[in-house]
């Protein structure tokens, strides 16, 4: 069986299971956030449940809408501290600890071979460390904290070979960016993506996240890569001790795609669909308004840091907003400690608290009619970040912080890289 | 499934639309913790700024392929039911859309084929039960495959809630656990 297929079967009790068989299983964890958090409890009250079916395999985070920007946005705040007292849920993290799908696996909740469930698409990400993880609406979110179960329909899978070593200035979101123009915004629809191949062995976990983070841009239920010992070390790191987990050898998938890294371009995908994906070259030289470094997708260390390796020592273009979102409190830390920040910061960059920041569309960061972003986000949709006549291009640290620097889309890999040494 | 569902029929007008038809065309991010009603008023006003006020109950959106995809908001098909929209026919809808929709009770219906058979206000008739989509103008239909029974049984309950609310009665009447969804 596939990862898909061994974890489902796993949590419906099955032997085995198929792909197109519909399975009821039981979920391992499931995560709320502030925007769908207050629906969900008023669903769960309104069918006439009172308690959660396992308070300890429930996490609530407030980061869709931090520092609540409006009085209704505290008032769902509000409301949802009330929730949480009263189901008396043990692991709430408050507004400014950080993005749902950061804060999971940094705290060590996700492990290999978990099914996971959350209130929010990108739920995918945590398909990094071996998890079946996926995004649900809210009201089949308050069926699963009553009941601990869900229906699920098992995927067929694709397997997905990397290969290669990316060049300087390329990274992975190059490579899933690639992927979606490849296949398409649907050609994963309803299937899981399984991750495989020589180039996973130098591949962090970080990596993994941005690349699972984004399967769902696909289509995709699941995005999974195998826990090796890059992923047991990671929990281990976090106190957890965890045994590697993959596919049987013998499992079947649908169809095999292999992405050579080493022939990779930096990719932009263009407004307003993820899987309009250019070369740079394509889309150099326009000019951009604002700069996003952040997000779910592409806001962790290694992320700023790449970042910082083109604007430390120098500025941002004046006629460009540079704004940086840590994907969480620890992110924030880490790269203060280590300078990565403060040389964001001296280049001209807007911090943002650690959460979505403007990505979902929200706030902090918004775009008026005609203006132009590049940002290291997953979506571009018209709309997605305030006005729909706005244009989003979504593409790597790297891309972006160049771009940037010369206040129009600029290929990374023509720009000498700045004052490494000054990171700690 | 009942046969009040299978032989559930939709009819209204047509509103066509292209491929990849957004949550956040249907329910823009920057108005996410707003009321329904002021959040409706924005469906998808970015590509066709009538919907929202012009559209009836019962009509049908028509759309192309990859309807829906995008967040897990689940009030991006709630928008769509609020408006008295029908039913959604596309060639393909995004995964976490159709199970919002089965949810909380909106009917779908996964058709190839039928945006060519339509134009923007023909009137046209959704056979749920037989997955058939009807031009009420041309008399062209067209078929689609119908939802696996799971999911048809789902909508037929009107989502989800009314199994969670069986569920918390038979808990209170202390007939123990039973599974709606069963397996």
């Amino acid at each position: 069986m596939t990862m898909a297929e061994k974890i489902l079967a796993r949590a419906a009790g099955r032997e085995e299971v198929a792909p197109g068989e519909f399975v009821v299983a039981s979920v391992d964890l499931a995560m709320v956030h502030d925007i769908f958090a207050t629906r969900v409890f008023s669903l769960l009250r309104s069918a006439g449940f009172r308690r959660v079916w396992d308070r300890t395999r429930v996490v609530a985070v407030i980061d869709h809408l931090v520092p609540a920007p409006t009085a209704a946005a505290a008032a769902v705040h509000q409301q949802m501290r009330r929730d949480v007292a009263e189901f008396a849920l043990t692991r709430f993290y408050d507004a400014g600890t950080g993005i749902c799908h950061q804060l999971l696996p940094e705290r060590g909740y996700v492990h290999p071979g978990m099914l996971l469930v959350g209130t929010d698409s990108h739920t995918t990400t945590h398909g990094a460390l071996g998890a079946a993880a996926t995004g649900i609406g809210t009201t089949e979110m308050a069926y699963v904290l009553a009941t601990g179960r869900l229906w699920f329909r098992v995927p067929e899978t694709i397997r997905v070979v990397l290969t290669g070593a990316p060049a300087s200035g390329v990274g992975w979101k190059d490579a899933i960016l690639h992927l979606a123009g490849r296949i398409g915004s649907d050609g994963a629809q309803y299937r899981a993506l399984e991750f495989a191949g020589p180039a996973l062995a130098g591949m962090g976990v970080g990596g993994r996240m941005t690349v699972a983070n984004m399967a769902v841009e696909l289509g995709a239920k699941f995005g999974i890569f195998p826990a090796d010992a890059v992923a047991v070390d990671y929990l281990a790191e976090r106190g957890v001790e965890v045994l590697p987990f993959g596919p049987d050898p013998d499992a079947l998938y649908q169809e095999t795609l292999t992405v050579d890294l080493s022939d990779l371009e930096p990719q932009v995908a263009l407004p307003h669909a993820v899987d309009r994906v250019r070369p740079v070259s394509a889309v150099a030289h326009l000019p951009v308004d604002q700069a996003f470094i952040g997000s779910c997708t592409n806001g962790r260390v290694e992320d700023l840091e790449e970042a910082a390796r083109y604007l430390a020592g120098r500025h941002v273009h004046p006629n460009t907003r540079l704004i940086v979102a840590p994907a969480s409190r620890a992110v924030e830390q880490e790269a203060m400690e280590r300078g990565i920040l403060p040389a964001l910061l001296l280049a001209g960059a807007l911090l943002l608290p650690p959460g979505c920041g403007p990505c979902f569309g929200g706030h902090q960061g918004l775009l008026a009619p005609g203006e132009r972003c590049i940002g290291t986000h997953n979506r571009n949709f018209a709309g997605r970040m305030g006005s729909p006549q706005a244009e989003i291009y979504l593409a790597s640290p790297a891309t972006v912080a160049a771009s940037a620097l010369y206040g129009r889309i600029t290929d990374p890999r023509t720009v000498e890289r700045s004052v490494g040494h000054v990171l700690r | 499934m009942s046969s009040a569902e299978a032989s559930h029929v939709v009819r209204g007008r047509a509103w066509v639309f292209g491929d990849d038809i957004s949550t956040d065309l249907l329910d823009p991010g920057q108005y996410a913790i707003a009321p329904l009603q002021e959040r409706v008023r924005h469906t998808l006003e970015a590509v066709d700024p009538r919907f929202a006020s012009q559209v009836r109950p019962g009509d049908v959106l028509v759309a192309g392929r990859n309807f829906g995809c995008g967040s897990s908001r689940e009030t991006a098909a709630e928008a769509l039911r609020s408006l008295g929209v029908g039913c959604v026919v596309a060639e393909s809808l995004a995964r976490i859309f159709l199970r919002n929709a089965v949810a909380i009770g909106l009917p779908v219906l996964v058709c190839p084929g039928a945006r060519e058979t339509v134009r923007e206000g023909d009137p046209v008739e959704v056979d749920l039960g037989s997955a058939r989509v009807t031009n009420l103008r041309t008399g062209r239909a067209v078929r689609g495959s119908p939802l696996p029974p799971l999911m048809r049984e789902i909508l037929a309950a009107g989502g989800m809630l009314p199994l969670l609310r069986r569920l918390a009665a038979e808990a209170a009447e202390g007939r123990g656990w039973v599974d709606d969804l069963g397996s």
